[in-house]
């Protein structure tokens, strides 16, 4: 038998931002077993509920993750809308549901971006990030911020969108779509990059119903669990069908964001053509009192957001589940038998995203 | 000599605790729409390749052992930029439980950038007024100052060795006193037996 060797990954590792630190047990240069350990991130903000009133807690929500940052606040206002009652404006739940779709967009690029670095395709990460640039530019131009807006609220939201910019941003996704295509084309039929991610960290239908996965790792292993479904915001009425594969592998997993990509700008032209006129917030009235579950479907899969309310000023408890969290068992799985070279894919084919990890 | 390092030096990137926001836009100063790269301006993973050191987010109890390796192992001269109000000051999250507060607690800072999230604009601002530093620091060690002596160059097993004495130190000038005072209690204790 050959001799065991422990190798440490990260928190300092090139091929990600953020901090994650595995210890890597090998023999030879096969993964026998990865030991996760977490921790370097961890803030502790669900306890800022104690310091902060619940109508400016939006905020510091909203800071769980720099990439799904209007999702996040999305899921925050949702649940205290679910709790005290409130009804919100269609055209408010349609805008929400534009900018949620534009940072899905940004955060997929983003991530084939970084998964393009990766395996070591320079160029190709460069353009997408290039890409990646127009969705920044319209969250600019639309909420005032790159990657964290403040435009959402309880009820509502506190910016709107004229029609005008409405049309002039389904033209720009136009374009978008045009220069994906071509990016697109080189994810889907490269050899090079395909015989890096086919047949690699496969992770079957019963494994990734098992293990609680959620997201396009469920996804690509053709579990449909996509929160979307249940026709929150504006999805009901767009005809939202989740991208689904299933040979489960980091192949199919790199698919599905790249469909998701496509669809998200169809999603959004669809909401732009429907786009209801209106007001963009309902009144609010009084302090949340019980308890109420939401849920969304962000980038990297569902996240739930609880809270519970005494009828004060400050909430007693927030709790956010986060879908990384959900998708690290699956990842300890996959790195089982991997080589040790594939661990940097497999560690990016989750999309881990540490700061909601450990918020 | 003084001109390779600061017209192109490399950089390394350490994210503190920060929600990714300061992080992608560190990240977007490479890419085209900002491209640093163009002026040679790499990331590199390597702290002994590295001459300028980006933290963003604040610092807690388990990263400071990790920010100091990392700064321990850049070669000097060298340049710490704080990237965002997080890494600053704590930011948003400076009442949080976890959280010990700006970098400059723990390596000393030559730029603070501000900004939640920091800007690339404001990002590639604060690494430009860094190589001014940068600059300085090499000027320095031209002249043939001690490594130890530059300005912001600080080993920290140096540092804690000291520190460590000097407390010893105290403890040893104050024990006298406490022993005295330890020795009266005791006394005390016994005559109320």
């Amino acid at each position: 038998m050959a001799k065991r060797t422990i190798i440490p990954f990260g928190p300092q590792h090139p091929v990600l931002p953020e901090p994650i630190h595995l210890d890597l047990v090998i023999e030879d240069e096969r993964v026998v077993e990865a030991i996760p350990s977490i921790g370097y991130i961890h803030r502790g903000l669900e306890k800022l509920v104690e310091k902060n009133e619940w109508p400016e807690m939006v905020y510091v929500i909203e800071r769980v993750c720099g990439i799904c940052s209007f999702g996040h606040g999305w899921g925050y206002c949702k649940t205290i809308e679910g709790n005290m009652g409130i009804e919100v404006p269609p055209r408010a739940e349609y805008l929400r549901t534009i900018w949620h779709e534009l940072g899905r967009i940004h955060s997929h690029l983003l991530w084939l971006g970084l998964l393009a670095d990766a395996f070591g395709f320079e160029s190709l990460f460069m353009h997408t990030w290039r890409l990646r640039e127009t969705i920044l530019d319209i969250f600019e131009e639309t909420t005032g911020g790159r990657v964290i807006f403040s435009v959402c609220k309880v009820g509502g939201l506190r910016k709107d969108v004229a029609d005008e910019k409405l049309a002039e941003i389904a033209e720009t996704l136009n374009g978008l779509k045009k220069e994906f295509r071509e990016l697109a084309g080189v994810f889907l039929e490269d050899v090079s990059v395909k015989s890096r991610l086919a047949g690699v960290g496969v992770l079957s239908y019963d494994e990734a119903a098992a293990l609680g996965t959620v997201g396009p790792v469920a996804r690509g292993s053709g579990l449909n669990n996509d929160v979307r479904l249940d026709g929150h915001g504006a999805y009901a009425e767009l005809g939202f069908e989740p991208c689904l594969e299933t040979d489960g592998d980091c192949y199919a997993r790199c698919k599905v964001r790249v469909r998701e990509v496509f669809q998200s700008i169809d999603l959004i032209g669809r909401a732009i053509a429907k786009m209801p006129e209106g007001e963009i917030a309902a009144a609010v009235k009084g302090n949340p009192a019980g308890e109420f579950v939401g849920r969304m479907e962000q980038p990297r899969g569902e996240a739930y957001y609880y809270s519970k309310g005494a009828g004060a000023k400050f909430l007693e408890r927030i709790r956010v589940r986060t879908p990384t969290n959900a998708n690290i068992p699956a990842l300890v799985k996959t790195l089982q038998g991997c080589d040790l070279a594939d661990v940097p894919i497999l560690v990016l084919t989750i999309d881990p995203c540490i700061s909601c990890t450990e918020r | 000599m003084a001109s390779y390092i600061t017209k192109s030096p490399w950089i390394i990137h350490y994210d503190g605790s920060s929600c990714n926001g300061c992080d992608i836009e560190v990240l977007a100063c490479l890419t085209p729409m900002y491209d640093v790269e163009r002026f040679g301006i790499i990331n590199t993973g390597n702290p002994k390749h590295a001459d300028i050191f980006l933290v963003t987010g604040s610092v807690n109890e388990q990263n400071i052992p990790v920010v100091k390796q990392i700064y321990d192992q850049m070669p000097n001269p060298k340049v710490v930029v704080a990237i965002g109000i997080c890494a600053t000051s704590g930011g948003i999250f400076r009442e949080c439980y976890n959280i010990v507060g700006g970098v400059d607690q723990v390596v000393p800072v030559d730029v603070f950038v501000p900004g939640c999230a920091a800007r690339p604009e404001a990002i590639i601002d604060g690494v430009v007024k860094g190589l001014g530093v940068l600059a300085e620091k090499q000027a320095a060690l031209a002249k043939g100052v001690r490594d130890a002596e530059v300005p912001g160059a600080y080993k920290y097993e140096e540092a804690a060795e000291e520190t460590a004495e000097a407390a010893a130190e105290e403890i040893a000038e104050e024990a006298p006193e406490a022993a005295a005072e330890k020795a009266a209690e005791e006394r005390k204790e016994e005559e109320a037996v």
